[in-house]
C-alpha cells in the first residue's frame, strides 16, 4: 500500500530571504535521503512558510527494496580440506555474511572454484527509515546560525515543534527537547495549534487556522489582491518579483492592502519616495497611465481584512513621518549650493591613509583631463566630463545621502540639475558609479564612462600605493569590483585602455597639476596591470574562454584592456585553423630563441651585411611585413603571423642561430626578437597548448 | 485601544507584568550610556553560565542622533525598556506578545511581525540574532538572541526585549511627535524634556571641549585597564561606559577622522573583551553564587577549572 508521509518543522520566524532556500534544501536531501535508503515514492510537495518548512511524501512503500546478491569468498582449495571438512577461512566469511557453511556454492571462474553465498537483506519498514530524518533535519545549513537556550546545537530560528506523521501514525524521534508528534500550529495570531488526523489532511487543515502553506499559491494570491486593487484604482503597478518574494515569506495569510500619502510629498525625487517605501517598508508602489508616481502604496497583512483600517493608518503614519524627513532634507540641501558642499569636501576623508574627498577629486579631474585627449573625446564631452570630476561626490555631504546612503549618485544628478548644471554633467555624476555590482549596469553617456573609469583608477591606485592590497577574501574597499568595472567599461565603450601607459600619464598629470597624492603610486603600476588582468581572466573563463589562450593573452606584452579581448577572440577563432599548430609552434620557436638575446640587443639593428643565407634575408622582409600589419590591427597582425610560418620554418631549416661568430650570432637574435616582440603583442604564444 | 496610556503608565505595565514572568526589577543604571545592552545587568550578566532575568527602563544618550529638540522623532536621549532572559525561555516570544496585549495593543487589531534584523554592537564586541518588531509597520522593538558579548561565545543564550518606549508611546497615545506625548497626567515629554534635548544637542556639536574629552577619553581608558588588572570589574566597567560616552560625544563634534574612529572602536572593543574575561573570572572565585542546581555549579566549576 501506498503512504503519505509529512515533515514539518516549526521555527520562530525565519528571515523571509532564507525560506525558499531553506524549504528546497529540505526537499533535496530528502529525496537524497529516500533514494539512498531505497525507498520508493511518487513525489515530495513542499510548503514553507516565515514559521515552517514542510515535506509531504506521497507513494511512499511499504518498506526499503530488499537486497540480493551472491557473495564472492575464498577459493574452494582454502575453504574446504581433503575431507570435505569446512576451514576457518570459510566458517569465518559465512559468519561475516550471516550465514553459516551450510549456505555455500561454488563457482568457477577461470579455471578456479570459489565459494559463494547468496545474500538476502529484507528491507527495512518504511517507518523505520522515517525515523532517521532526525539527520538530515539537524544537517540543514543556513547562511546565519544560532544557538538559543542552554543547547549547543546551531539552526537557523529556535525549533519549537515538529510533526512527522506517517498516514495516522507518530513516527518518533526528539531533536533537543522537541519531540515529533501529530499537533502543528496555525497562524501566530488567527489560529490555534490543531491536530492532524492524517498526513494528507495537512495542507486543508492548516487553511482553516490562517495559513497557506503552499508558498507558490501563497504567492499567486498575493499577485492577485495587488493586481485587483491596481486595476480597481486603475493604478499601474509593477510587481517587483524580488518584493514579491520578500513580502511572501513575511506572512502566512496575506491580505494585500492600499495606503496613500499626502500629495506635497511628490515633490521630493521618485527615487526618495521608491527608496522609502520599497527598501524600507517593503511597500508596492504605482504610477498612473502617464507612469506618474502616484502618493499611494499597496502593502501586505499578516492576518486577514478584520480592523485593516488600523493597519493601513499606522502604515501611512510610519510612511509619513519617513517622507517628512526626506522632504526637510531636500528642501535644507537646496538652500546651498553646489559650491558649499563641495567646500565641506575638504574636511571629508576619502581615506585616512590617502586623501581628503576634495584632493580625491582634484586627482580624478587630472585622470580625466588625460582619458578625454586618449580618446579623442570631443569637446562637449572634454568639457561635460572635466566640470563633472571638479564636483561629482559633493551629493555625499547632503543630508539626504547622509539620511539615504544607497541614493548617492541619484541625488547627486538631481542636486546638479536643479543648481543649473548641464544635463551631460548631472548625467556624469550618477553614472560614475556604475557599474555596482559584477553585472550592474554600464554608464551609458560618454562623460559618465570617462569620470567613472578615471575615480576607479584613482581608487585602486592609491589603495595600493597606500599598502590595501586586496588579498584572498579581504577586499573591504571593494577594488576588484571597481577594476572589473575597468574592464566593463573598456569594453563595452570599445576603448583602447593601455593601462600601464595610462597609468604613467595620470601619474605625471596629477604631479604637473600639483595634486599628486604623498604616496609612491609609480611602484605599484605593474601590480594594478597585474590586478586588472587577473580580472580579465576572470571575465574570460567565464565566458568559457580556452584556459591555454587566456595564459597567452594575459602574459603577453600588451596591458590594453581591449586588446587582450580582441587577441583572445582571434586565437579562439583560428584555433581550428588546418594551420594553427605549425604557426603557433614555428612562433614559440622564435619566441624562446629570442629570450637567448643578451639584454644589450633590446635596441640593435639588424645587419643585412651579415646575413650569410637567403632565407635571412626573407625573414628580414616577412617582419617587416609583419610590422606594417601589426599597426592595422590585431587581425592583421595574425594574418601576417600565419603568412609567415613558411619562411620562419624555411630559415630554421637553413639557419644555425647559434653559430659561433659572436656578432653573426647576435644579428641573427636580434632579428628573431624583433619578430617575437610583434608575436608577444598578441599574446604570450608559448602558453598556447597546439597538439 | 481603549485607553490611552501615558508613559508612566506603559512603563509600570510593562514592569508589572515582566516581575510577574520572574524578571527582577532593576533600575537604571547611573552611568552614561547608549543603549540599555551596555547596562551592567545586561552586558556583563550576559556572560558565563549564571542564570539572570531582568527588566529596567534604561535612558539611553546617543550625541550624534540630537536635533536641538527640533525633530519629532530624533533624540539625543531616548528610553528603552530593556528585558533579558537567560537562558532564553522557549515561549520568549509569546511572553513579548502579550506584554503588547497588556498595553492594550491586540494582536488581532494590527499587524505584527518578527522582521529580520541581526544586532551587532562591534564595539563592544557583541553580535546576536532576532528581528526587529513590527507593529503597523513601524519598529517598535529590538529583539534578540546573544551569540557574542564581549568577544565571548555566550552559553547559555540570553534573550533580550528592547522596547523604544518613545516609538510605542507614539504609537499607544497616537501622536506625531514625541514631544506631545503625555508623561504624566499633564505633563508632556516636550515639558520635560524639549530644553535638556536643545541643550545636549547644542553641547555635543558645538560647545563641548575636545581637548577635555580627548584627555578623558585617554584617562578613563588608562583607569579601565588598570583596574580590569586589578580585578575590580565593576569599576573598571564604568571607566569603559564613559570611554564609549566620551567617544561618542567626540564623534558628534566631528573630531574623530574615520580611521581615528575605527582606532577608537578598537581600543573600546579591546577593554570590552577583557572585562568580560575578568567577570567570568571573579564570578567564578565566588563560585557562580546565581546557578541554583549544586550538582551543575560543580560541574561548571570544574569544567572551567579544565579550561
Amino acid at each position: 500500500m501506498a503512504h503519505t508521509f509529512l515533515l514539518e518543522i516549526g521555527l520562530e520566524e525565519m528571515p523571509a530571504h532564507v525560506v525558499t532556500p531553506a524549504i528546497k534544501q529540505l526537499v533535496k536531501r530528502t529525496a537524497d535521503y529516500l533514494k539512498e535508503q531505497r525507498v520508493d515514492y511518487d513525489d515530495i510537495k513542499p510548503f514553507s512558510t516565515p514559521r515552517r518548512l514542510a515535506v509531504l511524501i506521497s507513494g511512499l512503500a511499504d518498506k526499503q527494496e530488499d537486497i540480493s546478491e551472491s557473495v564472492k569468498g575464498p577459493a574452494k582449495k582454502i575453504a574446504q580440506d581433503a575431507d570435505g571438512n569446512w576451514s576457518k577461512a570459510a566458517i569465518g566469511f559465512t559468519r561475516g555474511q550471516g550465514l553459516t557453511p551450510d549456505d555455500i556454492t561454488f563457482k568457477e571462474i577461470k579455471g578456479t572454484e570459489y565459494v559463494y553465498v547468496d545474500k538476502f537483506i529484507a528491507g527495512e519498514p518504511v517507518a523505520s527509515v522515517l525515523a532517521g530524518l532526525r539527520d538530515i533535519i539537524m544537517a540543514m545549513t543556513f547562511p546565519t546560525m544560532m544557538k538559543w537556550s542552554t543547547h549547543h546545537f546551531q539552526y537557523i530560528r529556535p525549533i519549537r515543534w515538529m510533526v512527522a506523521l506517517l498516514d495516522d501514525q507518530v513516527i518518533p524521534f526528539s531533536i533537543l527537547d522537541v519531540t515529533t508528534g501529530r499537533s502543528t500550529r496555525g497562524h501566530r495570531f488567527l489560529g490555534k495549534e490543531i491536530d492532524l488526523a492524517t498526513a494528507a489532511d495537512y495542507e486543508e487543515n492548516l487553511t482553516s487556522q490562517f495559513v497557506i502553506a503552499d508558498a507558490d499559491k501563497r504567492k499567486q494570491l498575493i499577485k492577485q489582491q495587488i493586481d485587483k486593487l491596481a486595476a480597481d484604482n486603475d493604478w499601474t503597478v509593477d510587481v517587483d518579483a524580488g518584493l514579491l518574494e520578500e513580502v511572501n515569506n513575511l506572512v502566512e495569510w496575506p491580505t494585500a492592502f492600499a495606503g496613500s500619502f499626502d500629495d506635497k510629498y511628490l515633490t521630493i525625487p521618485d527615487e526618495v519616495l521608491i527608496t522609502s517605501m520599497r527598501d524600507h517598508q517593503r511597500f508596492f508602489y504605482a504610477r498612473d497611465a502617464n507612469g506618474k508616481l502616484l502618493p499611494v502604496f499597496i502593502s501586505v497583512r499578516n492576518g486577514t481584512d478584520h480592523d485593516l483600517q488600523n493597519v493601513v493608518a499606522g502604515n501611512e503614519k510610519v510612511l509619513t513621518a519617513r517622507l517628512e524627513d526626506a522632504m526637510f532634507f531636500y528642501t535644507e540641501d537646496q538652500k546651498k549650493t553646489i559650491a558649499d558642499f563641495v567646500d565641506r569636501l575638504k574636511t571629508v576623508s576619502f581615506h585616512d591613509k590617502i586623501s581628503t574627498m576634495a584632493e580625491k577629486m582634484d586627482r580624478v579631474k587630472a585622470i580625466v583631463a588625460v582619458l578625454a585627449k586618449h580618446l579623442n573625446l570631443n569637446d562637449a564631452q572634454t568639457k561635460a566630463a572635466l566640470r563633472a570630476s571638479e564636483i561629482y561626490k559633493f551629493d555625499l555631504v547632503t543630508g539626504m545621502v547622509g539620511e539615504f546612503a544607497e541614493l548617492q549618485g541619484v541625488m547627486g544628478e538631481k542636486y546638479a540639475l536643479l543648481g543649473g548644471e548641464d544635463p551631460a554633467v548631472a548625467q556624469a555624476i550618477r553614472e560614475h558609479y556604475e557599474p555596482i555590482s559584477a553585472d550592474g549596469a554600464l554608464p551609458e553617456s560618454v562623460p559618465g564612462a570617462v569620470l567613472a573609469l578615471a575615480d576607479k583608477f584613482d581608487s585602486i591606485l592609491t589603495f595600493f600605493a597606500a599598502g590595501m592590497i586586496p588579498s584572498g577574501s579581504n577586499d573591504p574597499y571593494a577594488l576588484r569590483r571597481q577594476a572589473t568595472g575597468i574592464v566593463r567599461i573598456a569594453k563595452d565603450q570599445n576603448w583602447a585602455l593601455p593601462v600601464a601607459e595610462l597609468a604613467s600619464d595620470f601619474i605625471a598629470a596629477e604631479t604637473d597639476a600639483k595634486v599628486a597624492p604623498d604616496l609612491d603610486q609609480a611602484s605599484q603600476i605593474q601590480a594594478v596591470v597585474d590586478f586588472i588582468k587577473d580580472r580579465i581572466r576572470k571575465i574570460l573563463r567565464s565566458a568559457k574562454q580556452r584556459h591555454d589562450i587566456i595564459d597567452a593573452v594575459t602574459n603577453g606584452s600588451s596591458s590594453d584592456v581591449l586588446r587582450l579581448f580582441t587577441a583572445a577572440d582571434i586565437l579562439a577563432s583560428h584555433a581550428n585553423d588546418d594551420n594553427f599548430k605549425d604557426v603557433i609552434e614555428s612562433l614559440t620557436r622564435v619566441i624562446r630563441l629570442a629570450q637567448k638575446a643578451p639584454a644589450e640587443l633590446a635596441d640593435a639593428t639588424v645587419d643585412a651585411k651579415l646575413f650569410e643565407n637567403d632565407s635571412e634575408g626573407a625573414l628580414d622582409q616577412g617582419v617587416a611585413e609583419v610590422a606594417a600589419a601589426a599597426d592595422k590591427g590585431l587581425n592583421d597582425l595574425y594574418a601576417a603571423l600565419a603568412d609567415i610560418q613558411p619562411t620562419i620554418a624555411a630559415y630554421f631549416e637553413a639557419t644555425m642561430v647559434m653559430d659561433k661568430n659572436e656578432a653573426v650570432k647576435n644579428n641573427r637574435l636580434t632579428e628573431l626578437s624583433k619578430l617575437a616582440n610583434l608575436a608577444m603583442g598578441l599574446g604570450d604564444l608559448d602558453q598556447l597548448i597546439v597538439k | 485601544m481603549t485607553e490611552k496610556l501615558s508613559m508612566q503608565a506603559i512603563i509600570l505595565k510593562l514592569q508589572q507584568y515582566w516581575s510577574a514572568q520572574g524578571c527582577m526589577l532593576m533600575q537604571a543604571y547611573d552611568t552614561e550610556k547608549g543603549a540599555g545592552t551596555m547596562s551592567p545587568y545586561t552586558f556583563l550578566r550576559a556572560i558565563g553560565p549564571e542564570p539572570w532575568n531582568a527588566a529596567y527602563v534604561e535612558p539611553s544618550r546617543r550625541p550624534a542622533d540630537g536635533r536641538y529638540g527640533e525633530n519629532p522623532n530624533r533624540l539625543y536621549q531616548h528610553h528603552q525598556f530593556q528585558v533579558v532572559m537567560k537562558p532564553s525561555p522557549d515561549n520568549i516570544q509569546e511572553l513579548y506578545l502579550n506584554s503588547l496585549r497588556e498595553l492594550g495593543i491586540d494582536p488581532l487589531e494590527h499587524d505584527i511581525r518578527f522582521v529580520e534584523d541581526n544586532w551587532e554592537n562591534p564595539s563592544m564586541g557583541c553580535a546576536g540574532v532576532g528581528w526587529e518588531v513590527w507593529l503597523d509597520g513601524m519598529e517598535i522593538t529590538q529583539f534578540t538572541y546573544f551569540q557574542v558579548v564581549g568577544g565571548m561565545e555566550v552559553d547559555p543564550v540570553t534573550s533580550e526585549v528592547t522596547y523604544g518606549l518613545e516609538r510605542l508611546a507614539s504609537y499607544v497615545q497616537d501622536v506625531n511627535s514625541v514631544f506631545d506625548l503625555e508623561w504624566a497626567d499633564g505633563v508632556k515629554y516636550g515639558d520635560i524634556f524639549k530644553e535638556p534635548e536643545y541643550e545636549h544637542s547644542k553641547y555635543s556639536f558645538e560647545e563641548s571641549d575636545q581637548d577635555m574629552l580627548l584627555r578623558h577619553f585617554d584617562e578613563f581608558e588608562a583607569e579601565a585597564k588598570k583596574q580590569i588588572a586589578n580585578g575590580l570589574v565593576h569599576p573598571a566597567y564604568d571607566y569603559i561606559l564613559k570611554c564609549s560616552h566620551t567617544f561618542n560625544l567626540l564623534d558628534a563634534r566631528g573630531a574623530v577622522s574615520v580611521t581615528e574612529r575605527a582606532g577608537y572602536l578598537s581600543r573600546i572593543r579591546n577593554m570590552a573583551r577583557a572585562v568580560a574575561r575578568a567577570f567570568v573570572a571573579e564570578r567564578k572565585k565566588r563560585g557562580f553564587p546565581l546557578v541554583k542546581d549544586d550538582k551543575l555549579r560543580e560541574k561548571l566549576l570544574a569544567d572551567e577549572e579544565a579550561k
